[in-house]
C-alpha cells in the first residue's frame, strides 16, 4: 500500500484510496498514542526539517511530536532570526537543506505554491503544513478522521464550513477532501469573505447560518482573523458574532445535535460561543489528538515508501 | 514458466490434534495460569491464539487473556519495499506487566518477525517472561531465536515455502509445503 505521490502538497486531486489509506493508518497510530511509551521506530535514521516561514505554534508542535514519536531526527527552522531575514531565497534555503542530507521537509509558507516549488527542487519528501490561502492538507485530514471516527463514514455526511472562506486554506483542503470522500459540503459566511465561483468546487453557498443549520451533521467553524476587520471586510466583531457567530441558541434550532469543530485557536464568543466550544458535541480537543495521529500517518506512509 | 508443487504436511484433523497438544503443553508447563496471556502476531497467529485460549478454557476452565500484535512498525525491512505492508492496530487490552506472555505465530523461519515482536512488546510494558509458540518450524534461522512450543517441525530447503492455512482466513485448515521449480531445472 503506497500513496500515488511522494509528497503531500494538497488534497486537490488526491484519490479516495489514498485518503482512506492515510485515515486507516492514522487510526493505528492513535492506538500507539494511548500507550505508556508513545514511541515507535519506523523512521529511525531519517532526518526531518520543519521549515516554518510563517508563525505557528500548534501545527509545528503537532508535527514535531509526530516526527519524534516515529523516532525521526528533527530540525526546526523558523523564519525569524534565520537566513531568511538575511535575504536568502527559498531556492537557496532548499539547496542548503539538500546539502545537509535531509530526508523529509515539512513546510509552512505565506505564499501559495511554496511547497510545490520546493518539491521540484529537492529530493526529499515534502509535506505542506499550510501555504498561503491555498491548502492545509493535514488539517483537513484530521478533520475528516474526527468525523469518520464519530459517524463511521464520510459518505453522505453533511458538513458546513463557516466563516472566512476567502482566506482559508483549511476550507479549501476540507472541500477537496470531503468531496472526494463523498460528503455533502456547504459553506457559509459574509459575502465579502466568500470567494467568487466557490460553487465551482461543488459546494452550496449560504449567507445566513439559520438557512443551513437545520440541514447539517457538523459545523466546521473557522477562526476569524482579527486583522481582517481593519481591511473593512466586515464592520465589527460584534456584528460578525451576531450574524455568523455559532451559538447555542442558533444550533439548538436544529432537529438533532450538531458536531462542532474548530481548527483553533478559538476567538471565544466571536466565531464560536464558549458553551458550544466546551459542550458535549464539541470534538475540538479530539481534533488535536487526531492531528498528531494523522501527521504520524502521513510522515510514515511517505517516509517508508522510498 | 513456473511450476508449483504442493505437498500437504498436515490436514485439518492434524491441525486440530496439534493445536490440542500445544494447549495441553502450555497448561503443563505453566503452573500459574493466572499469569499467562497469549499474544497472537497478526494475522494467522491471532486466530491461533484465540483457538488455544478456547481449548485452555475447556481443559482448565480458566479464561486466558488474548491480545493481538501488529509488528509492521518494527520490521527491519520497512524501507525499500515496493509495496508497503498495511499498518494494522495492536490490540492488547490488558496490562502485560509481570505477565508470562506466550507469543503465538504460524510459521517460524528466519526469526526476524519474532525479533520485531519482542521489541514491540517491550515498548508496551515489562512482562515477567516471554515464551514462543509456533505451529510450524521450518528452520533457516538468521537470529538466535528458538521456540518453546512447536506444533510441527518441517524440514525445508530455501526454495520452498511453508504455508499455514486457517479456516478464519483461508476457509480451511492445513499446512502445505510449496515447491517453486523453474522450468528446465
Amino acid at each position: 500500500m503506497n500513496l500515488q505521490s511522494r509528497h503531500l502538497l494538497g488534497l486537490e486531486g488526491v484519490s479516495k484510496e489514498d485518503i482512506t489509506l492515510i485515515l486507516d493508518t492514522a487510526e493505528s497510530f492513535k492506538e500507539v498514542l494511548g500507550r505508556p511509551i508513545k514511541k515507535v521506530p519506523p523512521l529511525q535514521g531519517k532526518t526531518i526539517v520543519n521549515l516554518f516561514f510563517e508563525s505557528s505554534t500548534r501545527t509545528r508542535i503537532s508535527f514535531e511530536l509526530a516526527e519524534r514519536r516515529l523516532s525521526a531526527d528533527v530540525v526546526n527552522f523558523a523564519a525569524g532570526g534565520s537566513s531568511v531575514s538575511k535575504g536568502e531565497t527559498l531556492k537557496d534555503t532548499a539547496r542548503n537543506i539538500e546539502a545537509m542530507k535531509i530526508d523529509m521537509v515539512v513546510i509552512r509558507h505565506s505564499s501559495t505554491g511554496a511547497p510545490h516549488f520546493l518539491s521540484r527542487v529537492v529530493k526529499a519528501n515534502v509535506v505542506n503544513a499550510g501555504d498561503g490561502e491555498h491548502e492545509h492538507p493535514t488539517q483537513a485530514l484530521l478533520d475528516m478522521m474526527t468525523l469518520r471516527e464519530k459517524y463511521g463514514t464520510l459518505d453522505g455526511l453533511r458538513v458546513c464550513i463557516v466563516g472566512d472562506i476567502l482566506h482559508s486554506r483549511v476550507a479549501r483542503s476540507n472541500i477537496f477532501g470531503l468531496k472526494t470522500m463523498g460528503a455533502e459540503v456547504s459553506v457559509c459566511g459574509p459575502a465579502t469573505l466568500m470567494p467568487r465561483y466557490v460553487e465551482d468546487l461543488g459546494v452550496k453557498v449560504f449567507y445566513k447560518l439559520e438557512d443551513i443549520i437545520p440541514h447539517v451533521d457538523a459545523l466546521n467553524v473557522l477562526r476569524i482573523q482579527l486583522e481582517r476587520q481593519k481591511s473593512g471586510l466586515f464592520p465589527s466583531l460584534r456584528e460578525y458574532h451576531r450574524y455568523f457567530g455559532v451559538t447555542k441558541e442558533k444550533v439548538d434550532r436544529a432537529p438533532k445535535p450538531i458536531t462542532i469543530m474548530h481548527p483553533g485557536p478559538i476567538n471565544r464568543d466571536v466565531e464560536l460561543s464558549s458553551d458550544l466550544a466546551d459542550g458535549e458535541h464539541s470534538v475540538i480537543l479530539e481534533q488535536v489528538t487526531n492531528g498528531e495521529a494523522v501527521r504520524m500517518a502521513v510522515l510514515y506512509v511517505l517516509g517508508t515508501s522510498n | 514458466m513456473e511450476v508449483t508443487l504442493k505437498t500437504q504436511i498436515l490436514d485439518a484433523g492434524g491441525i486440530r490434534r496439534t493445536i490440542n497438544r500445544l494447549a495441553h503443553e502450555l497448561v503443563e508447563n505453566n503452573k500459574d495460569l493466572e499469569k499467562i496471556a497469549l499474544i497472537g502476531i497478526r494475522s494467522r497467529g491471532e486466530h491461533l491464539a484465540y483457538r488455544l485460549a478456547n481449548l485452555i478454557k475447556e481443559i482448565e476452565g480458566k479464561e486466558i487473556p488474548v491480545g493481538t500484535l501488529d509488528i509492521t512498525l518494527y520490521r527491519d525491512d520497512l524501507h525499500g519495499r515496493l509495496d508497503q505492508p498495511k499498518l494494522k492496530s495492536t490490540e492488547i487490552l490488558f496490562d502485560i506487566k509481570d505477565k508470562t506472555l506466550v507469543l503465538v505465530d504460524d510459521v517460524l523461519y528466519t526469526g526476524r518477525t519474532v525479533r520485531s515482536a519482542l521489541n514491540a512488546l517491550m515498548d508496551i510494558g515489562r512482562p515477567a517472561q516471554i515464551e514462543l509458540l509456533v505451529l510450524a518450524d521450518r528452520g533457516h534461522r538468521e537470529l538466535p531465536i528458538k521456540a518453546d512450543f512447536v506444533g510441527k517441525n518441517v524440514p525445508t530447503s530455501l526454495s520452498q515455502e511453508v504455508k499455514v492455512l486457517m479456516t478464519e482466513i483461508d476457509g480451511e485448515d492445513g499446512i502445505v509445503l510449496i515447491e517453486k521449480e523453474e522450468d528446465g531445472k
